[in-house]
């Protein structure tokens, strides 16, 4: 047997393998043919009813500002361009093609095949998604946008993605992932492996622009070498059924370095099961993990962080807040910190309260209204600090956070 | 300019002013001292219309405007502004911003005159994207607030205990600043601008100038009189004494 039908074979045996966390998914609910779309030669062709759920996704459709721009419809990549010589980027299928190196060297190296039913079935299914590469020293400072976009309803949009920075390398992404007003009921199953070589330094942005009836369950994992650094910025702003992830950065090297700052507006019905891990094995790695949690209506969020330290003078924390705005809406705050040798520094805080009627009054003294001083205090408590961002990059996560603010507010 | 009357007031359940009476007329500003624990900040707090102070009887009138019962922002509105004793601290929301929030400017950006206005508070610019309040020491949050009074620039301004916890270089500057803003340094036919304020160390008092001072005990005014005068007294023999030499005369 080859690598490659090893791995089936272990897929085939998680088939059944529920997942840890999360609400379990009947995945035989959605369809996993038909829906095939043709592709396009500009973002710009994008139909206009489709145009503003990739805006609010982060996309930019005339792909101005963009170093390459990578589209998934439904189950087909529908455009994939790219601007920068430093950067490859294509269909993952395509990328397994043409090196094999990527089938031997990465593919389900960061995430085992077999972790849950989740995985397996990307592995068994048909799967597309996109691969993103920055040659060695190559510092692409524009950011690569990748969109997975649903627009059939109970369409099983199911993703593999990788994602590599080859030593001394920069590269930014932005990630949006939208639906279309017209679907129902959806489920998105995506892999992400993440490789940061030496030195290399990777910022992942990712907005979720999903509805009501969107099931969701990333799988992501990041192996980070000496000197690398990730910093994933993730914004779930919109309604969706249900959501569970818990992404894990493998701090291997001497010096890598993972931040992960989530921010999370959890409306209607929503279950979301959300958390950020780091294993910190190597000399003096560190992870900051920062999330922000507002639940409303009657949406029950879990927000999990976690860190592990087993290398020499590693150092970690975790900063979790919550925010309730209704008495049926419910937030469980859990921060965890391992640590296995004597020389580690940990921490965690954890803050989970309403709005405090005295920083409201404060605003009105200064001559808000009670609801503008509200939305005040709300955005100042989303307001992360994103560092680490070129910053035209950093000044549109702002704006593009802004916006979907708006949108609620 | 605010005209209180036979006011009462509780707080949790409890009364804290009791048949209070207070008149200040346009281009005045009266002190107010009194013991910890008195009322002060209560009365303050009364007047700005914060709703865990219940007027139980009485009325509060502000440039003819029955106020009793207006919510703060609407009293803010018709030009009234503080200087919070103890303002809380507010995560994500930066001094910048409340100080554009006081100026009624939408805009993220800070205005160039803001910028100089906090440069004479000896605030630097990056002080101004602070979390305000957030670990900031007694003096700077003293100065914090009333760089947000100069970006409002209210008609009537209260000020509560603006020297407590501020060194003495700082108490000048400040005083210097408040007597700006409440038109010390014009004429008095010309003041327009009128105030209130709340100290029970009198410190300030040396670097601005009032027409009334009063003495509150147990949430009522005591009595009232000359700043000058009371001061002294209140110096010399302390606040119950102070109040007995009132009435005797
Ligand atoms: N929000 C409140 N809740 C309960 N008691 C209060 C509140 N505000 C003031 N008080 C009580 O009212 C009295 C007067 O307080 P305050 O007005 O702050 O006095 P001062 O400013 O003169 O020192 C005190 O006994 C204080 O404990
Ligand atoms: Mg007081």
């Amino acid at each position: 047997m080859n690598k490659r039908d090893i791995i089936i074979e272990r897929a085939k045996r998680a088939r059944e393998k529920k997942a840890g966390l999360g609400d379990d998914i009947n995945l035989e609910r959605y369809n996993t043919a038909g829906s095939e779309h043709d592709a396009l030669k500009s973002l710009a062709e994008v139909p206009q009813e489709h145009k503003q759920s990739l805006l609010r996704a982060g996309i930019e459709p005339s792909e101005s500002g963009r170093s390459g721009s990578f589209l998934l419809q439904d189950r087909s990549v529908v455009f994939s361009r790219v601007k920068s010589p430093g950067l490859e980027l294509m269909s993952t299928t395509e990328a397994l093609k043409r090196h094999e190196w990527l089938a031997t060297d990465y593919l389900w190296k960061a995430i085992p095949v077999d972790m849950d039913k989740y995985t397996a079935d990307v592995e068994l299914d048909e799967t597309n998604g996109y691969f993103i590469r920055a040659k060695a020293n190559s510092k692409v400072t524009i950011p690569v946008q990748a969109c997975l976009f649903i627009t059939t309803d109970k369409t099983g949009q199911k993703v593999h993605n990788i994602i590599i920075a080859e030593e001394n390398s920069e590269l930014h992404i932005i990630t949006g992932c939208s639906v279309a007003h017209a679907v129902q009921s959806a489920l998105h199953l995506g892999v992400s492996e993440f490789y940061v070589k030496r030195g290399a330094k990777i910022t992942f942005t990712m907005i979720h622009n999903w509805s009501e009836g969107v099931e969701v369950r990333p799988r992501t994992a990041v192996v980070i070498e000496d000197d690398g650094t990730f910093i994933s910025n993730y914004i779930l702003m919109t309604p969706v059924k249900s959501l569970q992830t818990y992404p894990t950065a493998y701090c291997e090297g001497k010096n890598a370095r993972a931040n992960f700052q989530s921010i999370i507006y959890a409306s209607g019905n929503a279950r979301i099961d959300m958390g950020s891990r780091a294993v910190l094995k190597g000399e003096r790695s560190r992870a900051e993990i920062i999330s922000r949690v507002l639940a409303t209506d009657n949406a029950e969020v879990i927000a999990r962080g976690e860190v592990i330290g087993e290398g020499a003078n590693a150092s970690g924390h975790i900063e979790c807040r919550g925010l309730m705005l209704s008495d049926n809406a419910a937030i469980t705050s859990i921060p965890e910190l391992k640590a296995v040798r004597k020389d580690l520094d940990l921490s965690h805080e954890a803050a989970v309260g309403k709005i405090a009627e005295e920083a409201i009054l404060y605003l009105m003294a200064r001559g808000l209204s009670e609801e503008e001083a509200t939305s005040v205090i709300i955005r100042g408590f989303l307001n992360v600090d994103i560092t680490g961002l070129p910053e035209a990059l950093a000044r549109e996560t702002k704006k593009m956070l802004d916006m979907s603010l708006e949108k609620v507010m | 300019m605010l005209e209180i009357e036979n006011l009462t007031v509780e707080v949790a359940g409890k009364e804290i002013l009791r048949d209070l009476y207070l008149n200040i007329e346009r281009g005045e500003v009266h002190v107010l001292f009194g013991p910890n624990g008195c009322g002060k900040t209560t009365l303050l707090l009364t007047i700005l219309g914060f709703p865990a102070y219940k007027v139980k009887s009485g009325s509060i009138k502000f440039k003819g405007v029955d106020i009793t019962n207006l919510p703060t922002n609407e009293r803010v509105k018709l030009g009234m502004g503080v200087s919070f004793q103890h303002p809380p601290q507010i995560r994500g929301v930066t001094l910048g911003d409340m100080v554009n929030i006081a100026q009624g400017r939408s805009e993220a950006a800070i205005d160039e005159g803001v910028i100089e206005l906090a440069a004479r508070l000896n605030i630097p610019y990056e002080f101004l994207s602070r979390d305000v309040n957030l670990g900031f020491s007694g003096g700077e949050v003293k100065r914090s607030e009333i760089l947000q009074l100069m970006a409002q620039s209210p008609e009537f301004i209260m000020f509560d205990e603006p020297d407590s916890g501020v060194d003495v270089g700082n108490i000048e500057l400040i005083g210097g600043i408040m007597s700006e803003l409440l038109d010390r340094n014009k004429l008095p036919s010309k003041r327009v601008r009128a105030g209130l304020i709340i100290t029970h160390s009198g410190f300030i008092m040396r670097y601005i100038k009032a027409d009334r001072a009063h003495v509150m005990l147990e949430g009522s005014i005591a009595c009232s009189g000359m700043p000058d005068e009371i001061t002294k007294n209140i110096m010399e023999v302390g606040f119950e004494k102070c109040v007995e030499k009132c009435k005797v005369k």
